[in-house]
């Protein structure tokens, strides 16, 4: 009897850990079913690299380029803004702070990850866009770069409670070892422990970028939406995702447009995918070390 | 295995069998589209239940264009539009075996507005067409400061961004193909046009009278040079001086019949145009 419940429960857990690949594949089918359509009516190089997107004019331009430059732009800002700090926190909540401020520094972090995009997003749009357009003088603040600061908190506590477990599992002998060798504690910090747990850190930047890339609901109230080729951080943008949350309402299911966006699907797809599997690499680095 | 299946697909099926019985016996209406016609359409709705409580009719707004693709996909019985069914999208409705049928059940003028600072009071549609197509790009070219003109529209999902574009940038001319400037700013509510021009003393937007406030400047406008500036009040709406306006159309599967026909003919009620007039649109004229 006891082996018969045992079989039926491993039975069950392998059933639902094929049954997320198994979604994982059907949902990448159903993308290029219904975004490869769309190369009937425009080539993909004129798609990928095509500087105007004005979808629903008569005939059609769809050209994604803006908004690839759009998504990366935001991107790369977050990853500037986030990557300092959120590994400079990682070392601190990991070898320096005392017990108690690491438990409310993690805590603290935790409740940042919890707050809804939405709601960060709102937040920007109240205070964070005035104070861009009055610092820079601009015509508006709705740019990049209010989407990569506000961004830039969204991929902090990946990027914190990832780098921060890399570092905490690093050997106890490693630090001890340098520092009996007369290393300061920054110097243990900077020479021993930082290597020593780079695979882990990338991994966890790499996490963090993967989760800005893919974020919609606070770029699409914050960057201002322009489809044009960004010349600055200053300058409104927009993004891959934005594009597709903003028009799929409008796009009549089996038009060129509907396709269109199913093919911008198919773009961030591959982009989350390529940061995803560099972040995987990376951990595994790490464990066959 | 087969447990793990069958639970969700059965409390599925009861479930959507459950809500096919609700739509059988006591009719309920799902009504889509157009923002601009959500608050109009809404206090409809309200009435309507009052008088026959019954009934149940679900509002929600989205687009015209999102009105439109769900009843043609057959997932609202009701469309509500702020501009013309495409000949494209009839033509997508066919082979459903669904032909939309177009009822028009007010007029909205569409307001043009500014900053309070902004000195700039009134324009040509040349110049509007000048200003959104990124040719126009600095106030003072149309008598206003040395100040970069911000231009924001709404995102293309909606009745009145297809509106604007056709009959402002293009100037109600088909073979013209100017676009919006790339660099128009894209937001996804009248509500959020109106924010920012309110804060922000560069800015020119677009939307329904029915947004006007003390916190944003109407700009009147002048069909060309010779002709006579008009505010978007009701009036100038009526007797065709102010030159931008639209119609506000309901679409219905075919011609409407049982509670959808009663719902619609409530609209075009003198009841129904009061409460057009109400809610700051123009009634169609009898």
């Amino acid at each position: 009897m006891r082996k018969i419940k045992e079989t039926i429960i491993e039975k069950l857990i392998l059933a639902s850990g094929l049954a997320s690949i198994f979604f994982v594949v059907l949902i990448f089918l159903f993308l290029i079913k219904e975004g490869l359509a769309v190369f009937q009516s425009v080539t993909p190089g004129a798609f990928l690299f095509g500087k105007s997107w004005y979808p629903i004019s008569e005939p059609a331009q769809l050209g994604i380029l803006p908004l690839i430059l759009g998504s990366l732009l935001v991107t790369l800002g977050a990853a500037v803004i986030s990557i300092p700090i959120g590994v400079g926190a990682a070392i601190y909540i990991a070898e320096i702070a005392p017990a108690r401020i690491k438990d409310i520094l993690k805590s603290g972090i935790e409740l940042l990850a919890a707050i809804p995009s939405v709601v960060l997003g709102f937040i920007g749009m109240v205070t964070l866009v005035p104070l861009v357009k009055s610092l820079f003088h601009l015509p508006t603040g709705l740019t990049a770069l209010s989407g990569s600061i506000m961004l830039a908190f969204m991929a902090m506590p990946t990027i914190v409670s990832i780098a921060e477990d890399a570092l905490y599992s690093i050997p106890k002998n490693y630090k001890e070892g340098a520092l009996a060798l007369g290393a300061t504690h920054w110097q243990a910090i900077w020479r021993v422990m930082l290597p020593a747990a780079s695979s882990g850190i990338l991994a966890a930047i790499m996490l963090g970028i993967g989760r800005v890339i893919g974020e919609t609901m606070a770029v699409m109230m914050i960057t201002g939406n322009a489809a044009v080729i960004p010349q600055s951080i200053l300058v409104p943008v927009r993004t891959l995702t934005a594009t597709i949350a903003a028009e799929m309402g409008e796009a009549v299911v089996g038009s060129e447009h509907y396709f269109a966006l199913f093919a911008v699907g198919i773009v961030l797809f591959v982009i989350s995918f390529g940061i995803n599997v560099t972040a995987d690499l990376f951990l595994h680095e790490k464990q066959s070390k | 295995m087969f447990k793990q299946i069958m639970i969700p697909l059965v409390s599925l099926a009861l479930a959507s069998s459950c809500y096919a019985a609700k739509n059988k016996n006591s009719s309920s209406i799902q009504i889509k589209g157009s923002d601009t016609m959500v608050n109009l359409v809404q206090s409809w709705a309200e009435k309507y239940m009052e008088k026959n409580p019954s009934d149940f009719i679900a509002v929600t707004g989205g687009g015209s264009g999102t009105g439109l693709s769900s009843l043609i996909s057959g997932t609202c019985d009701i469309a509500m539009s702020s501009r013309n069914i495409k000949e494209k999208e009839i033509a997508l409705a066919k082979p459903k075996g669904i032909v939309p049928f177009e009822l028009q059940v007010g007029l909205d003028g569409l307001a043009v507005v500014v900053n309070p600072s902004n000195p700039v009071d009134k324009l040509t549609l040349g110049q509007l067409s000048g200003i959104f197509t990124g040719k126009i790009g600095n106030w003072k070219e149309v008598g206003g400061h040395d100040l970069e003109i911000v231009l924001l529209s709404r995102e293309v999902n909606s009745g009145t961004h297809v509106y604007f574009k056709e009959h402002v940038i293009r100037k109600n001319d088909p073979a013209n193909k100017d676009e919006f400037s790339p660099k128009a700013l894209m937001l996804s509510s009248s509500q959020a046009i109106a924010d920012e021009v309110a804060s922000n003393p560069g800015a020119i937007g677009y939307y329904g009278m029915g947004y006007i406030s003390l916190k944003h400047k109407p700009v009147s406008i002048a069909a060309n040079e010779k002709s006579e500036y008009a505010a978007p009040i009701i009036e100038n709406v009526l007797n065709g001086k102010y030159p931008i306006s639209r119609p506000l159309f309901l679409y219905t599967k075919g011609e409407p019949s049982g509670p959808v026909k009663k719902f619609v003919d409530f609209a075009l009620s003198k009841e129904g145009q009061e409460i057009v007039l109400a809610t700051d649109f123009v009634p169609v004229s009898k």
